[in-house]
């Protein structure tokens, strides 16, 4: 097999040309108008965050690193990929919470090489015919591997458009063999402090814990993702495997899963239970719908200058509005 | 020798302290510009300039803050003479941070600032915060000091205290899970405000009366507070 290494791998390739050009005339705009002030990255931020900065500066070649370890070979492109221009690989993967790495947004690209992806199991257990397990191998082999470009909302108020790698999470469940009284399915991450070190700190109660009703899991849309731009996903991202949920916040797509647990009642995932008034079950990217400290009605895409408007459903209502049929989406949120 | 040069700069090295500190003071405008020119920032470069003007809007506060105590302790009365310079500089930091507030993340949309100074706690004490940073800049020059005479200026400006609070209340109730930081700030204004407890400067003023020579030749009795 042809192992691609960094230096292989041209930034231009990595970071498609266009957003490329397109980033850099709104920074070029930002700097023209005169330094809008301030201060630097480094001074602004506490030791994780200067560290983390460090990380930021080694710009494409690291990134590639972790990501070039594989390609995945022919992909089909699915129908339900977005045409909007992709992010670049080094934003998608230089801009992440996911706080079993820390909880600055560079952390996780500069402290998840800890993290270990082979070998790798996931436990089916709950409401199944037989709680099992499968190798990460095994899983992926399971249905052929599609490149599926979604946009990612999160809470936060800014989004990405990821070209992930997966197949329907509808497969994973299929082969799980869930009884007919599950009704929702949870999702559980990794908890191993040794290689997770945010894990040391009680930010959140871990594992990290996920969950969908079991109607949500099984749509089309629902994706379980390994991989980004064609190789496999890089460890910040949620390797080896994590769930992705376009038409909810971020934070509802589960990363480095270990276990899918299947349940009767609607579980008490990690962030209702640091907020609950915060954060919902559902958690629907929903533009009327404020997070009660700021609003929902509008997000930055990372690269761009401007704000767009937020759509309901994250602009995947079509397909997945029915879903919530008859439902209170301001009390259900 | 040294330490008195230290205790009491001449006039020369005064005015090279301040153009020092004034320049230090800009450092983290240089560096953000330069970040955003070089696109060193990140992914989210507007987020680093909203945060970072934010932060050293409250590092600059509390530094402002920690003059008067600095001074007593050490007997340096010419710390007092760089304090309008530090307060000067929190609101020019505040002033950028407000700015990228209205623009880079609302487009100068009034309707939905009003609705956010309303609606979200973080932000209207934000907003308090900077109304009463106001009347203080506008206030820092020798003249106004004159102008209001020394107690009235005193009482005006003993509103940094609320400002401090209100900003280090800000920074927490923003904040989405990690309150590391706010504790860490919170934890020095306590400190800075403690330090201004009445019990406290009774043991204070014995210590300045038996220093009181010293402290006559240093000139004008600057205003004590804040
Ligand atoms: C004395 C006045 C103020 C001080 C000291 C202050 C301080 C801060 C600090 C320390 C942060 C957090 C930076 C970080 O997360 O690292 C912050 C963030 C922020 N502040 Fe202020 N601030 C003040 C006034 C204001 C005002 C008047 C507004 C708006 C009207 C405002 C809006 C914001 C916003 C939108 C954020 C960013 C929140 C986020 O990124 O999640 N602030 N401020």
């Amino acid at each position: 097999m042809l192992i691609r290494k960094p230096a292989d791998i041209p930034p231009s390739e990595i970071t498609p040309r266009s957003t490329y050009v397109e980033r850099r005339r709104f920074l070029g705009k930002l700097a023209s108008v005169g330094g809008v002030g301030g201060v630097s990255g480094m001074s602004g931020m506490s030791g994780v965050g200067a560290l983390a900065m460090a990380a930021m500066s080694w710009r494409p070649g690291d990134a590639v690193a972790e990501v070039g370890a594989g390609s995945l070979g022919a992909l089909v492109k699915s129908a339900h990929s977005t045409n909007e221009t992709p992010n670049s690989l080094h934003d998608i993967s230089h801009y992440n919470n996911f706080y079993e790495f820390g909880v600055d947004k560079a952390a996780p690209a500069a402290q998840a090489h800890t993290l270990v992806t082979r070998p790798w199991t996931v436990r089916v257990e709950g409401l199944v015919k037989k709680p099992r397990q499968i190798a990460i191998e095994d899983i992926l082999k399971l249905a052929p591997l599609e490149e599926r470009i979604y946009r990612l909302r999160c809470v936060e108020g800014w989004s990405m458009v990821i070209p992930w790698v997966g197949f329907p999470l509808e497969r994973l469940i299929r082969w799980a063999e869930p009884l007919s009284d599950a009704k929702f399915v949870e999702f559980v991450s990794l908890h191993d402090p040794k290689q997770m070190p945010g894990q040391l700190f009680p930010v959140l109660r871990w594992p990290y814990v996920e969950g969908l009703r079991l109607d949500e899991a099984m749509h089309p849309l629902a994706l379980l993702a390994v991989g980004l731009y064609g190789d496999i996903l890089p460890k910040q991202n949620g390797a080896p495997l994590r769930i992705v949920v376009p038409w909810k916040y971020g934070f509802k797509s589960g990363k480095s899963i270990v276990a899918l647990r299947f349940v009767a009642q609607q579980p008490v995932t990690s962030w209702m239970r640091a907020a609950p008034s915060e954060y919902g079950f559902y958690s629907n990217v929903n533009p009327d719908v404020d997070h009660p400290r700021w609003s929902q009605a509008r997000e930055r895409r990372i690269g761009e200058f401007g704000k767009r408007k937020t759509l309901p459903f994250n602009g995947y209502g079509e397909q997945v509005a029915g879903l919530y049929a008859g439902m209170d989406l301001r009390k259900q949120f | 020798m040294w330490a008195g040069r230290v205790a009491k700069p001449s006039a020369a090295w005064l005015a090279r302290i301040k153009v020092a500190l004034f320049l230090a003071c800009l450092l983290p405008t240089v560096l953000l510009a330069l970040g955003v020119y070089q696109d060193r920032l990140g992914p989210n470069p507007i987020e680093v300039v909203t945060r970072g003007t934010g932060e050293w809007t409250l590092r600059l506060l509390l530094i402002t803050l920690t003059v008067t105590p600095l001074c007593r302790s050490s007997g340096w009365k010419w710390l007092m003479r760089m304090r309008r310079m530090l307060g000067l500089f929190a609101f020019y930091y505040a002033l950028l941070h407000l700015g990228s507030y209205l623009w880079l993340d609302q487009f100068f949309d009034w309707g939905a600032i009003g609705r956010d100074i309303l609606k979200r706690p973080f932000i209207t004490v934000g907003v308090a915060a900077f109304m009463l940073l106001v009347p203080l800049a506008a206030t820092s020059n020798q003249a106004m000091v004159r102008r209001l005479g020394g107690r009235r200026w005193l009482r005006l400006h003993r509103s940094v205290y609320l400002i401090a609070i209100l900003a280090v209340t800000h920074f927490w109730w923003l904040v989405k899970r990690d309150i590391t930081e706010p504790v860490v700030y919170a934890s020095i204004l306590a400190v800075l405000l403690g330090m201004r407890l009445p019990l406290h400067r009774w043991g204070q003023a014995r210590t300045q009366a038996a220093a009181k020579g010293r402290a006559r030749v240093t000139g004008p009795a600057w205003p004590r507070n804040p």
